[in-house]
């Protein structure tokens, strides 16, 4: 029934996003791949800390490193060859281009990621929140500051979309929809790895070593393998998301890849459901399209002569919702939907007592 | 010294003491201090394979401390645990695991959101194929039919599904037991195995110990304060007082040592 149910749900909402990118407007299009952007992310996320029980309060950073990569490839100035000389001509290549630049932001993600996990991994898992905080500002410092590299605040500006397969992708109003088929596309296969990894002995491994690292550790499980793993792995979908939203806004400076955002990415996970497959993209949809709708809502009762609302600002009603859930649904926003929609189950204690041997009181 | 490593072509004759010959774990030498405190001083041990050796002793006489070093949770300040003729000292539980050598906890530890199969399927994945090869292949990594079996050995068969969390303490006790055996360790260390468990529960445990001892000739430490149950348990017990060890032998020779009954009730 929930499984019949689960499998509805999701033929829907495939039904439904194969279907937007035709009927939404532009900006429809550009609010609907942000927000899946954004869920691919939080999915990284969402593997760090909801299955592996670590700490990142970097996501937004390795976003940020996913997208200068690939707005330099993109671009393909002369600053692309200089920095990856040993990445052949043919990758950047512009059927390619696309490929080639989300390859090799996951890969810089991934190895950054295992580069800035493994000295915390010594000590308890507080101090990879602590690197990883030190890691955001630090990386902000270069974004904001290393103008040959990064373009400082002007960021870099006019990042075409490439052609994929020959279709184009540029905002036009002829194409603009492609793009976002991309994305989907792109989502859909994060997505399917995503359920993948923690679907297999290693999502196991690391569901262990969030609730007892020490008992892992007895059975076998290399914890501090596991741990690079799960952080690298989380922060290559960093990148992945990246250098898709370099493409996705054609501008990219420094801001969308600060500290407070990587937070807000913990945020979404909370909303969202930690653990959860689907909690990404609640909590992205949370943060990302309810912001835009509140807006909405607040210009029009504000014109209205409801002049009270125009101190009304998105980040209450998110606060409001973060501390709401954490109160009524520790599991988040697909926790409590798992938990209205599960079958009520009659206790089973009275027969598990008999078999065993147990004497009962 | 015997070179274990290479299969041996000896029959398993037993030794003029009446033990079998092959030793599995050697403890030799092996201390700990913690500032101060002498936890461990120089105990030196042998287990010889299929044997159940108890381990037994007062509050704070070290038997956890020593189970700790030998397990590579602490590294000993000097001695060596050698294990089927490896040096293992100081190694780290995951590779001890690996090796063959499995354990229980004298707290509860089993994965309260994961399933009693899943807790199983975990026990014993890590030592199926490569890190990589896990990735890509079944989800159970294959081991839903062994861990079917062993739901079956400890009779949790209408368990099996429901998460570990929701299990009774003695239920929880007896999947942590399965846990240790499901990977086919050679060595297991069980620490106190019947803590909190009840009397009926105790007598299952005590079965299903002997017989997968029985079946799979494995060798077992069993750290114990029950003494009723150690005693109709074990092979063999070491008593441990004050870090050292201060009798060994039979359990009906341990029960009438006057240095085991001094340390029990003389201070």
């Amino acid at each position: 029934m929930r499984r019949a149910l689960a499998l509805a749900a999701i033929l829907v909402a495939v039904a439904a996003l194969l279907y937007a990118p035709q009927v939404l407007s532009r900006y429809g299009n550009f609010v609907l791949a942000s927000w899946l952007v954004i869920a691919i992310a939080a999915m990284g996320v969402n593997l760090i800390m909801g299955y592996a029980g670590q700490e990142s309060l970097a996501q937004a950073g390795f976003m940020g490193i996913g997208a200068y990569i690939t707005a330099h490839m993109l671009k393909g100035g002369s600053l692309a060859f200089d920095l990856f000389w040993i990445y052949p001509v043919v990758l950047t290549w512009t059927p390619f281009s696309m490929f080639s630049a989300i390859a090799a932001s996951a890969l810089a993600t991934f190895l950054m990621g295992i580069l800035i996990a493994f000295p915390s991994l010594r000590v308890q898992k507080h101090y990879l929140a602590f690197v990883t905080l030190a890691f955001t500002v630090f990386l902000w410092l270069v974004f904001r500051n290393e103008e040959w590299l990064t373009g400082g605040v002007f960021g870099i500006q006019d990042i075409k979309r490439p052609s994929v397969f020959g279709f184009e992708m540029s905002p036009s109003r002829r194409h603009y929809a492609n793009f976002t088929y991309f994305v989907i596309a792109m989502t859909a296969i994060a997505a399917f790895v995503m359920w993948w990894i923690v679907h297999s002995p290693w999502g196991r491994a690391f569901t262990a070593l969030r609730e007892n690292a020490l008992r892992a550790e007895s059975l076998g499980i290399d914890v501090t393998g596991y741990k690079l793993l799960a952080f690298a792995i989380g922060s290559a979908y960093g990148g992945i998301a990246g250098s898709l939203y370099a493409p996705l806004v054609e501008f990219i400076d420094p801001s969308p890849f600060a500290l407070a955002p990587s937070l807000l990415f913990l945020l979404m996970i909370v909303v969202g459901g930690m653990g959860s497959l689907a909690g990404p993209f609640i909590g992205a949809a949370v943060a990302v399209v309810l912001p835009l709708f509140i807006e909405k809502w607040q210009s029009e009762l504000v014109a209205n002569g409801f002049a009270i609302f125009s101190h009304f600002s998105y980040v209450i009603i998110f606060s409001i919702l973060v501390i709401t859930t954490i109160a009524i649904a520790p599991r988040g926003l697909a926790g409590l939907f798992a938990d209205l929609t599960k079958p009520r189950r009659r206790p089973h204690s009275d027969d598990k007592g008999a078999r065993l041997g147990e004497v009962k009181s | 010294m015997t070179a274990p490593s290479t299969p041996s072509p000896r029959p398993a004759v037993a030794t003029p003491d009446g033990r079998p010959q092959r030793v599995v774990l050697d403890v030799r030498d092996v201390a700990k201090s913690f500032g101060g405190v002498h936890a461990v001083r120089g105990v030196s041990f042998d287990v010889r394979e299929g044997e159940i050796l108890g381990l037994i002793g007062p509050n704070g006489s070290g038997k956890s401390t020593l189970f700790n070093c030998i397990l590579g949770q602490l590294v000993p300040d000097r001695g060596s645990v050698t294990v089927d003729g490896h040096d293992v000292t100081g190694k780290r539980p995951s590779a001890l695991n690996r090796l063959g050598i499995g354990r229980t906890f004298q707290l509860l530890q089993v994965f309260p959101e994961l399933s009693v199969r899943e807790n199983l399927i975990l026990a014993g994945q890590e030592h199926k194929g490569t890190r990589l090869a896990r990735l890509f292949g079944p989800s159970d990594a294959g081991l839903t039919p062994d861990a079917n079996r062993m739901i079956d050995f400890f009779r949790l068969g209408h368990l099996a599904d429901e998460k570990a969390g929701g299990l009774s303490y003695g239920q929880q006790k007896l999947l942590d037991c399965a846990m240790a055996f499901m990977a086919g360790p050679r060595l297991v260390l069980l620490d106190e195995p019947a803590g909190g468990v009840n009397l009926t529960m105790l007598e299952n445990l005590k079965e299903r110990l002997h017989a997968i001892n029985a079946e799979t000739g494995a060798t077992f430490v069993v750290i114990e304060h029950n003494m009723e149950f150690v005693m109709s348990l074990c092979s063999r017990i070491c008593v441990l007082a004050e870090g050292e060890i201060i009798a060994e032998g039979s359990p009906a020779e341990v029960r009438s040592d006057p240095k085991v009954i001094e340390a029990y009730l003389g201070h």
